[in-house]
C-alpha cells in the first residue's frame, strides 16, 4: 500500500504548475517539492517537464534530484512522466548535439525528420492507439486525443515497453510502460477529459497498492 | 492523425471580455474564465485571449485572470497583449498560460524571440503577424505594428521566416484587409508564410463562416484557424464548424458528448 502524497518534482519545469492543478481536479492534492525526503517518501512521483533535454538534466542535476529520482525508481513505485518527463527517463536524447538521460527506459529521443510538409513542433491534438491493457488507460478509448507539443519523438526498439502509439511522420510509442513506471509523450494536464481521466487512473492505481513486477526493461540497477 | 485546430479567441481588457459576446447560457457572458469553460466544453482546441487593457497599471485583472482559467480550464491557451520583456513572459506561463504571444515587441526588440525561446522553448512562443498588402504589388504583404496602425517597413513573408529563425514556435498571422469583413482569411498570404517556415501557422482575420476556415486550412495551407466573432455571435457553434470541416476532409478532434 503507498500511503505517501503524489508528489510533483519541481524543477522550475515550464508546465509544473499546470501539472499540478490537473492532479488537484482529480482529487490528489499533489506536494510541489524538489525535496529528495520527499521523493523517497512518495506514494507516487510524477516528473514534468517541457523545453530542452539538456536544460532539465542540468536542473535535475543541480537540484541533486537525479539520484533520489533513481533511487525511487529502483523500488519499482508508481511514477508518471510528462512530455520531456518521459524523455529525461530514456537513455539518451539527440536533442543539442546529444545528451544522456536517466537511462531508466530502454529508448531514446530523436528528432523528428523535417520536410514533406512535416512541420516541426508537432503541436496539436493527436490519436493513441493503446497496444495492451493498462490501469492508466481504463476508461480511455482507443484512438482518445491527446494535445502534443514536441521536437522530439521516444524511439524503442525494447519488446513490451510501447503502451500506446501515434503517428507524425513516423509511428512512434507516445506512451511507454514499464512496472510501475509509465510516461505520456502528450500533456495530459492540456488535454481536456481524456487526459483529466489519464492522472485520475494513475493516482487510483498509485493508491491501489497493487503489487506491479519489476519488469526486465526497466535498467535502472 | 494530427488535427487541424479551432481557437476561438478573447479581447479582454480589465480583466473582461469585450466586443459583445451574447451566450444566454452564461450567468456573466464578460467573465473571461466562464467562457474558456464554456467553449472547453463545446470541444475548442486552443484559446487565445488578447489583453488589449491599455495602462499596465491594471495588469493584476489580467493575471487574475490567467490564473483562474489554469485553475479551471484543462487545454492550452496563449496569453498576448502587453508582453515586452522575458519577465512578462516569465509571469504569464508561470501562472499558467501555455504559451504567450508577442507582436509590436517582437518587432521593437527581435532578441525577445530568442531569449524567450531559450529561456521557456520555442513552443511558448508564438510570434503573432498582422499585415497588410502592399498595393499594386502581387503577393507582396507588409508587417504592421500597434494593433495594425503603424507600418514596420517589414515584409511579412521575409519577417515570418526571421521570427521563426530566432526560435518562435509558432505564427499567428492577421490579415489587416480581411480581419473584421467576415469574408474570408487572405490564403494568399498564409500560404506564402506557411510555406516559407517550418513551423505551424495560425490563420487569423475574416472568418465569416466554417467554408472560410476550410480555405484557410487547404488553399492557405494554415494548421489551425482562429476566429472570434463567429462563435461569441452564436452564428457558428465550434460543434457545427469542425463537423463541417470533417466533412470537407479534413481531421478534427470530433467534439465529445457529456
Amino acid at each position: 500500500m503507498n500511503t505517501g502524497p503524489v508528489v510533483v518534482v519541481d524543477y522550475d519545469a515550464g508546465n509544473l504548475r499546470s501539472v499540478a492543478r490537473a492532479l488537484t481536479h482529480v482529487g490528489a492534492d499533489p506536494v510541489v517539492s524538489a525535496d529528495p525526503d520527499d521523493i523517497l517518501n512518495a506514494g507516487a512521483v510524477v516528473l514534468p517537464g517541457v523545453g530542452a533535454a539538456a536544460d532539465t538534466m542540468f536542473k535535475l542535476g543541480e537540484r541533486r534530484l537525479v539520484e533520489p529520482i533513481k533511487e525511487y525508481l529502483a523500488a519499482n513505485r508508481p511514477f508518471l512522466g510528462v512530455c520531456m518527463g518521459l524523455h529525461a527517463l530514456l537513455l539518451r536524447s539527440e536533442e543539442g548535439g546529444g545528451q544522456d538521460c536517466l537511462g531508466v527506459l530502454d529508448g531514446d529521443a530523436r528528432l523528428f525528420p523535417a520536410g514533406a510538409g512535416l512541420k516541426v513542433p508537432h503541436m496539436g491534438w493527436n490519436t493513441v492507439e493503446w497496444l495492451r491493457e493498462h490501469p492508466i488507460t481504463e476508461g480511455v478509448p482507443n484512438g482518445s486525443y491527446f494535445y502534443f507539443v514536441h521536437s522530439y519523438y521516444p524511439h524503442s526498439d525494447a519488446p513490451g515497453l510501447a503502451l500506446g502509439e501515434t503517428e507524425y511522420g513516423v509511428v512512434f510509442p507516445s506512451v511507454l510502460a514499464s512496472g510501475y513506471v509509465v510516461a505520456t509523450q502528450f500533456h495530459p494536464e492540456k488535454s481536456g477529459r481524456d487526459g483529466l481521466r489519464i492522472y485520475r487512473n494513475f493516482v487510483d492505481w498509485a493508491r491501489s497498492g497493487e503489487s506491479v513486477p519489476l519488469p526486465s526493461a526497466t535498467l535502472v540497477s | 492523425m494530427l488535427t487541424r485546430r479551432i481557437i476561438p479567441c478573447f479581447d479582454v481588457d480589465n480583466g473582461r471580455v469585450v466586443k459583445g459576446v451574447s451566450f444566454v447560457e452564461l450567468r456573466d457572458a464578460g467573465d473571461p474564465v466562464e467562457l474558456a469553460r464554456l467553449y472547453e466544453r463545446e470541444g475548442a482546441d486552443e484559446l487565445v485571449f488578447l489583453d488589449i487593457t491599455a495602462s499596465s497599471d491594471n495588469r493584476s485583472t489580467t493575471y487574475d485572470m490567467v490564473e483562474r482559467t489554469a485553475d479551471q480550464v484543462f487545454i492550452p491557451f496563449t496569453v498576448g497583449g502587453g508582453i515586452r520583456s522575458v519577465v512578462d513572459m516569465k509571469v504569464m506561463l508561470e501562472l499558467g498560460a501555455e504559451k504567450v504571444s508577442i507582436n509590436t515587441s517582437a518587432i521593437q526588440q527581435p532578441d525577445l524571440i530568442n531569449e524567450g525561446a531559450y529561456r521557456f522553448g520555442s513552443q511558448a512562443v508564438v510570434v503573432a503577424i498582422d499585415a497588410r498588402r502592399v498595393p499594386g504589388e502581387q503577393g507582396k504583404w507588409e508587417v504592421y505594428t500597434h494593433g495594425g496602425r503603424n507600418p514596420a517597413g517589414l515584409d511579412a513573408v521575409e519577417w515570418a521566416v526571421e521570427a521563426t529563425g530566432r526560435g518562435a514556435g509558432e505564427l499567428l498571422v492577421t490579415s489587416m484587409d480581411t480581419d473584421g469583413h467576415l469574408k474570408g482569411y487572405d490564403n494568399a498570404m498564409l500560404r506564402a508564410i506557411s510555406e516559407a517556415v517550418q513551423v505551424p501557422v495560425i490563420a487569423s482575420g475574416g472568418a465569416g463562416g466554417p467554408e472560410h476556415m476550410v480555405e484557410a486550412l487547404t488553399e492557405g495551407k494554415a494548421d489551425a484557424v482562429l476566429a472570434a466573432s463567429i462563435f461569441h455571435f452564436g452564428t457558428y457553434s465550434i460543434r457545427e464548424v469542425k463537423e463541417y470541416l470533417a466533412a470537407a476532409g479534413l481531421p478534427v478532434r470530433p467534439v465529445q458528448r457529456d
